[in-house]
């Protein structure tokens, strides 16, 4: 006979105010097998878990039942709380009276009602529970990085100076990402390349960091501590190993009209090329789309200069397979297109520009050497309209519903820089809110307003109109002062929005990891896990989890990278024995449930089975790797002969709870 | 052949005559019928000034019920009847007070709940023959010809009633304007205010605002201007001071069409 406790939990007033709690423990006392049934005001707190623990020893309880929060909140609490008192912890069951009752229901007679019925399946649940061992599995020493942007790079730094081994596969020719890119970094001011490409030269001398460039993830088996990766490096016509990275075929290449990309397409490059004197590697690659030897097999010049021999036509693209125990996500962002915000003319004038190409026209390794001009005609701006929130916090289908959060330092960055360097243009910032939390952040804004005299307006701007005189109207309110501004500039900015890059969303789906509706990876807990995924093993890092500045970047690189780094510490992890089992006598080998394991954690063996007739048939049958298994549980349903079952989750477990709810 | 209830509305029947005309023909010559309500009254934009909201309503429901009773869609291609017809179909179909009062009102057999599907004529040609049917019926395509599609304040606003195109970034004119063989010219004024009814009373602000539509249209280097409004029309010919030729996107659908001659003797 089971003797079997149950806890009720007030959690406070979350549970106590919109459940009656003594009468749900009264209520649950008199199911079968119920000895014991208490109610108490916070279960998880230690003289609530000292409760439990003290009537699994004195009423030598067999199971138990938390009347609680979600079992994602606290069933490890409680499991570790029985394990404590000598009751195996996959005898507790948690019966979900918060989230899926109190917090959802305004009627204290149904609440209550809801909350004994959800007590009762549990313990018709906690009568058919088997004792179960977690088994352990071992950790490959081993972190990959997807994503060699500063997040990834500093994540690759950390866990590398722990010693463990560490790849980093970065989709373009180089690590170094968006950062790369800028040209000043807030709010100090100096240079993004002065402090980002020792990071960069640091990664390819570490010889615990390998870095794979040019090359993507495609596909992610396996689990916690023990994951498959293959790595596509794609095909870039010349020999890693060979090429010096001396740049002599990038200035002999006849295609010399190429939009540079690492310029935002407003200067061009060769067929090949290396993005930028600091890339690393620094090695060339040759772009097929506009190379004329690859496209027609006439050219070759690239492939003459070349005094090593690394120029490789017939090169392939290759996959390689690697196994590690952690993986970090560390895939970035990007600018939104402004296709739908034709009000702003970028599409009509070369002047309007986004603040990625303004960082890049104001750059002293970019297209104009440093000198700000305008693009048209490269004449000097007199007056720049900066326009925040283009595409964010917007309200409609057409942007992002949220704050891109960098942007208002950027500009003011931006506006003071040119300030600084101009004295005579004259610039303007349109904004909704200027938001500026963070360390010497609103300081640097008011330098911005206050000693560089920006002209701040509150108000957005309605339309751009590119005039004959090749100046642009740009149109606008403002809001505080209740008028209708007309300025005539010469250049106008777009603070684009950012979103997570597009390769986020398929390799979520290769990790089995969540993202919200923006496509960003969501966090295992918003407040107390911000840099683990709900997927054991995978890590976030950066702008891939949401908005983020380099600072804030960076420190949740170094986290990310403390968490992988504890978990490659670990010699072997506890294994979920909520695992999948095959029953063999009733298994007909029909390969459902493998066509369905989303882990490819089920195989197929022949096995030699007695007959009622005494004679011996050899039988194909199922059989699950418990350590690949991570009992989802789509094998049980899809099973047509009832052979898959999974542990703590049985058929029989599931159809008691349900019968205990129809009652 | 398709048959649709069609709403002319007062100016085209007087100072807008072409509008209608050229409507009329190449609707028929793309397969449509478009009947005429034998009584209908004004569209109800003439009656803003009404102190009760629900009055101003009344006479497009009536021309809404009118279509419901018929069976059929309703076309209209004056700018402002569609913009008032179809913020009433909308609004009637979701405010149950106003529907209660207005029903109350009209006493009509059956009570009118925003039943009718209200298109633009624009739409029709988008939504009911398709752009690309359409191209395909042209015999004199504007080849080479720039055209700047003017939108004016009314035809896309408000965008949830009207639910028609965004109204920042509208798309509908400049695929006509494709598919009748020209090339679209996109230019930042083409869905700002023309000056509309300002020009009755301040005429050089109204001569303000269609200038700078006009300029911006040349800037961007167009051979004309198209409209779906009369009173668009108006301020852009008459206000603005350019000499860049106006026309109603029906006349040049008609004479994509090979219809014009016919309609002009």
């Amino acid at each position: 006979m089971q003797r079997i406790g149950v806890f009720v939990c007030h959690c406070g007033t979350n549970i106590a105010a919109t459940v009656d709690v003594k009468a749900v423990a009264e209520a649950l006392g008199h199911e079968p097998g119920v000895v014991i049934s208490r109610e108490y005001q916070y279960m998880c707190s230690e003289s609530g878990q000292n409760l439990v623990k003290d009537a699994i020893k004195e009423h030598n309880l067999s199971g138990v039942v938390i009347c609680s929060c979600s079992p994602r909140m606290h069933e490890n609490t409680f499991r570790k709380a029985a394990a404590a008192a000598g009751l195996n912890p996959y005898l507790v069951e948690i019966a979900n009276i918060r989230e899926q009752c109190s917090w959802i229901h305004k009627d204290i007679a149904t609440a209550t009602e809801k909350a004994v019925i959800l007590g009762r399946a549990a313990i018709a649940k906690v009568h058919l529970n088997a004792p179960l061992t977690a088994g352990e599995s071992p950790v490959v020493k081993r972190a990959l990085v997807i994503g060699g942007g500063i997040a990834g790079i500093q994540t690759a730094l950390d866990i590398a100076e722990a010693g463990f081994e560490v790849d980093i596969v970065e989709k373009e020719p180089t690590i170094g990402g968006k950062m790369a890119q800028i040209d000043k970094t807030f709010p100090t001011l100096d240079c993004a390349a002065c402090i980002l490409t020792p990071k960069m030269v640091e990664c390819s001398q570490n010889e615990k960091i390998h870095i794979h460039s040019f090359s993507e993830v495609t596909d992610v088996k396996g689990f916690v501590g023990n994951f498959s990766v293959t790595i596509k490096k794609k095909a870039r016509y010349v020999d890693e190993t060979k090429c010096t990275g001396c740049g002599l075929c990038t200035e002999k290449c006849p295609m010399k009209n190429v939009p540079n990309e690492f310029n935002m397409g407003l200067d061009n490059r060769r067929a090949v090329y290396i993005p930028f004197a600091q890339a690393v590697p620094k090695v060339a690659t040759i772009d097929p789309n506009y190379c004329m030897m690859l496209k027609t097999g006439k050219c070759g010049v690239c492939s003459k200069v070349c005094s090593v021999g690394a120029i490789d036509y017939k090169q392939q693209d290759k996959f390689i397979e690697e196994k590690y125990g952690a993986i970090v996500v560390a895939t970035g962002f990007n600018p939104i297109k402004l296709d739908k915000y034709e009000e702003f003319a970028y599409s009509q004038s070369p002047d309007v520009v986004t603040s990625l190409e303004l960082e890049r026209l104001m750059n002293a390794a970019g297209p104009n050497g440093g000198t700000l001009l305008r693009p048209s005609d490269k004449t000097h701006p007199h007056t720049i309209v900066f326009v925040q929130c283009v595409g964010s916090r917007c309200d409609d289908s057409k942007g992002k519903p949220y704050c891109s959060k960098i942007c208002c330092m950027y500009t003011a960055k931006h506006a003071m820089l040119i300030r600084e360097k101009y004295p005579d243009t004259e610039v303007y910032v349109f904004y909704i809110d200027v938001r500026t939390p963070g360390k010497n952040f609103d300081e640097f804004y008011r330098r911005a307003v206050e000693q560089y005299n920006v002209h701040y307006v509150k108000g957005m701007v309605g339309k751009v109109t590119p005039k004959s005189d090749g100046k642009l109207d740009v149109q606008a309110s403002d809001l505080l002062a209740n008028e209708q501004l007309h300025i005539d500039a010469d250049m106008v900015v777009l603070a684009a929005a950012i979103e997570p890059d597009k390769t986020a969303r398929p390799l979520a789906t290769m990790l089995t990891t969540q993202m919200d509706t923006n496509d960003f990876f969501t966090e295992a807990h918003p407040k107390l896990r911000p840099v683990e995924s709900a997927t054991a093993g995978i890590f976030l890092s950066g702008a891939c989890q949401g908005p983020k500045d380099i600072p804030e970047t960076v420190a949740q690189a170094s986290a990310a990278a403390a968490k992988a780094i504890g978990l490659l510490c670990k010699n072997s992890i506890t294994c979920n024995p909520c695992v999948a089992h095959s029953n063999e006598l009733m298994c007909n080998g029909c390969s459902s449930c493998e066509k369905v394991c989303p882990y490819g954690a089920i195989t197929y063996q022949d096995k030699e089975f007695r007959m009622p007739d005494r004679t011996t048939a050899i039988r194909r049958v199922a059989s699950v790797n418990p350590a690949v298994c991570q009992g989802c549980g789509a094998c049980t349903v899809a099973c047509p002969s009832g052979a898959m079952d999974l542990n703590g989750f049985s058929n029989s477990q599931i159809m008691a709870e349900v019968d205990a709810i129809c009652k | 052949m398709n048959t649709f209830t069609y709403y002319p509305g007062c100016t085209l029947r007087t100072k807008a005559k072409d509008l209608d005309a050229y409507a009329r023909s190449s609707a028929e010559a793309l397969g449509i019928i478009l009947e005429e309500p034998s009584d209908w009254q004004c569209c109800g934009g003439a009656y803003t000034t009404a102190t009760n909201e629900n009055a101003t309503k009344l006479s497009a429901v009536r021309t809404l019920n009118a279509a419901k009773e018929l069976g059929r869609p309703l076309v209209t291609v004056c700018s402002a009847c569609h913009n008032v017809i179809k913020q009433t179909n909308y609004d009637i179909s979701r405010d149950e007070q106003m529907a209660f009062k207005i029903n109350n009102y009209l006493k009509l057999d059956e009570p009118y709940n925003g039943e009718t599907t209200v298109y633009h004529y624009l739409e029709m040609l988008r939504d009911v023959v398709g752009f690309n049917n359409l191209a395909q019926k042209v015999v004199n395509p504007f080849k080479g010809k720039k055209i700047a599609a003017y939108y004016g304040c009314l035809l896309l606003r408000p965008s949830k009633a009207l639910a028609m195109d965004d109204p920042e970034n509208p798309t509908i004119m400049e695929d006509f304007i494709k598919a009748i063989g020209g090339t679209p010219v996109i230019y930042a004024q083409r869905n700002e205010c023309c000056g509309g009814y300002i020009t009755m009373e301040d005429k050089a602000q109204a001569a303000k605002r269609s200038g700078a539509v006009m300029n911006s249209a040349e800037d961007q280097g167009a051979d004309m201007v198209i409209t779906a409004c009369p009173l668009c029309l108006y301020n852009l010919k008459k206000n603005s001071g350019s000499s860049l030729p106006v026309y109603y996107f029906t006349e040049l659908l008609a004479e994509a069409l090979g219809l014009k001659e016919a309609n002009n003797e």
